[in-house]
């Protein structure tokens, strides 16, 4: 299982954010986006997940076009962006099994707290999000990557984001495990964090120095 | 695809339980402007018996009109949206979900409201089944063809008016023949053929208009 960009570019508007991007990555490598802000890391996430058309190039998965065998390609995608994608009236564990439903892999309601309990939400999963920290939340929507199957490609936007010392080093060690089982992450982050990938790529956007 | 469909169904509706409020403004606009007619046009029974289905579609239409911003909307603000582009599960099932869910909460108390509201005019017996029959047949259609408008404006500014400007004109068709076959009753000639092509009208939206809201969902989360 491969994942290749080719001459991937991006332009909003008339500004173009980046052009000319290739890399391809397989099972077991851990890739970086980075770049300081505005440099189009999420506009380069999202087109690596099929929400956004490149403006020109094309993301290959296996070697198919992703936007051809979109639910092929869906199906191996765990993509978490920036909005935490859970609902405020609903509780953790409704959250998290409707999701997987909405992503067509039903979960039972044990496995739905097995989840939350590895990411220690077990004592409060069953109040409504909202009543929930900012960090909570944040763990309440990484609960998804404990979920029993696991699809092989995980595409993370600022995943450490809000989350306390104990959170990172809990959701490092699940990507390292991820990783180890032969998956790929992709990832921005501007913390400094330390995975055990069989290789470690960056990708550099924009200026590395800020001006 | 069917545990898909289902599970937004419920999730939806769990939403809109725990958000009675916005259920019933919808239902209580209904009522309200219904109830202004006879105020504003007087209260002279006859011409009210003929008015009454018109002004009983002509609300509907506004009232569903009114739910539309919050098919999308919420979703859209918290991500959900995204996961649900993102499923193995074709979109537009997962849009047909969405609009039933949300056509059980926001178009079938209509449909339920519609006889009390009815009798308030004075309608005769017939025409009240007739009138609720054309409801329980268009509002469905109000709801997917508005789920386009919907998907379209998401995130716009302004975007609640210029849903109105683009739903509004698709949904004379089905003002005419709802309205329509109420009077067709009560001039004798049956309100058969008004209720076969709203039925008709029911079935093409359903085949066409989730894949057309999918489409638009795909572009505005571009």
């Amino acid at each position: 299982m491969t994942l290749q960009g080719r001459q991937l570019a991006c332009s909003r508007g008339e500004r173009h954010l980046f052009t000319d991007i290739n890399f391809e990555i397989a099972g077991g490598d851990a890739l970086r986006i980075a770049g300081p802000n505005g440099a189009g890391k999420t506009s380069l996430l999202r087109l690596l997940c099929g929400l956004s058309y490149p403006a020109a190039g094309q993301v290959l998965w296996n070697g198919q076009d992703i936007r051809k065998h979109r639910e092929d390609y869906c199906a191996d995608l765990i993509y978490l962006g920036h909005a935490p994608a859970v609902k405020d009236d609903m509780a953790a564990w409704e959250n998290l099994q409707t999701s997987a439903s909405l992503a067509g892999r039903s979960i039972t309601r044990q496995a739905a707290w097995d989840a939350l309990d590895a990411v220690g939400l077990d004592e409060i999963g069953h109040l409504p999000v909202r009543m929930l920290s900012q960090g909570q939340k944040k763990r309440a929507a990484l609960a998804r990557l404990w979920l029993e199957e696991k699809p092989r490609l995980w595409i993370l936007d600022e995943p450490f984001t809000a989350l306390d010392v104990q959170a990172v080093e809990l959701l490092c060690r699940k990507m390292d495990a991820h990783l180890a089982g032969g998956g790929t992450v992709i990832y921005t982050t501007h913390q400094e964090i330390a995975l055990k990938a069989g290789r470690k790529l960056t990708l550099q956007l924009g200026d590395a120095l800020p001006c | 695809m069917l545990a898909a469909l289902l599970a937004v169904v419920r999730r939806d509706l769990l939403l809109a339980l725990r958000r009675r409020s916005d259920m019933v403004t919808t239902a209580f606009f209904f009522i309200i402007v219904v109830s202004l007619f006879p105020l504003g046009v007087g209260a002279e029974p006859d011409l009210l018996r003929t008015l009454a289905p018109g002004i009983v579609w002509v609300s509907a239409l506004l009232a569903s009109m009114l739910a539309l911003g919050r098919l999308f909307a919420a979703d859209h603000a918290d991500g959900t949206l995204e996961q649900m582009l993102l499923s193995s599960e074709p979109l537009s099932v997962i849009v047909i979900g969405k609009v039933l869910a949300h056509w059980l909460v926001s178009g079938l108390p209509l449909v339920l409201l519609s006889p009390l509201l009815a009798i308030q005019f004075d309608l005769p017996g017939q025409s009240i089944a007739v009138l609720v029959a054309s409801l329980l047949l268009g509002t469905p259609v109000l709801s997917l063809i508005g789920a386009i408008g919907a998907a379209l404006t998401l995130g716009l500014r302004g975007g609640g008016a210029l849903v109105s400007l683009l739903v509004l004109p698709l949904y004379i068709p089905v003002l005419i023949f709802g309205a329509g076959a109420v009077g067709a009753e009560a001039s004798g000639i049956g309100a058969s053929s008004h209720l076969l092509l709203l039925g008709g009208g029911l079935a093409a939206a359903l085949v066409l208009t989730p894949w057309a809201t999918s489409t638009a969902l795909r572009i505005a989360l571009e």
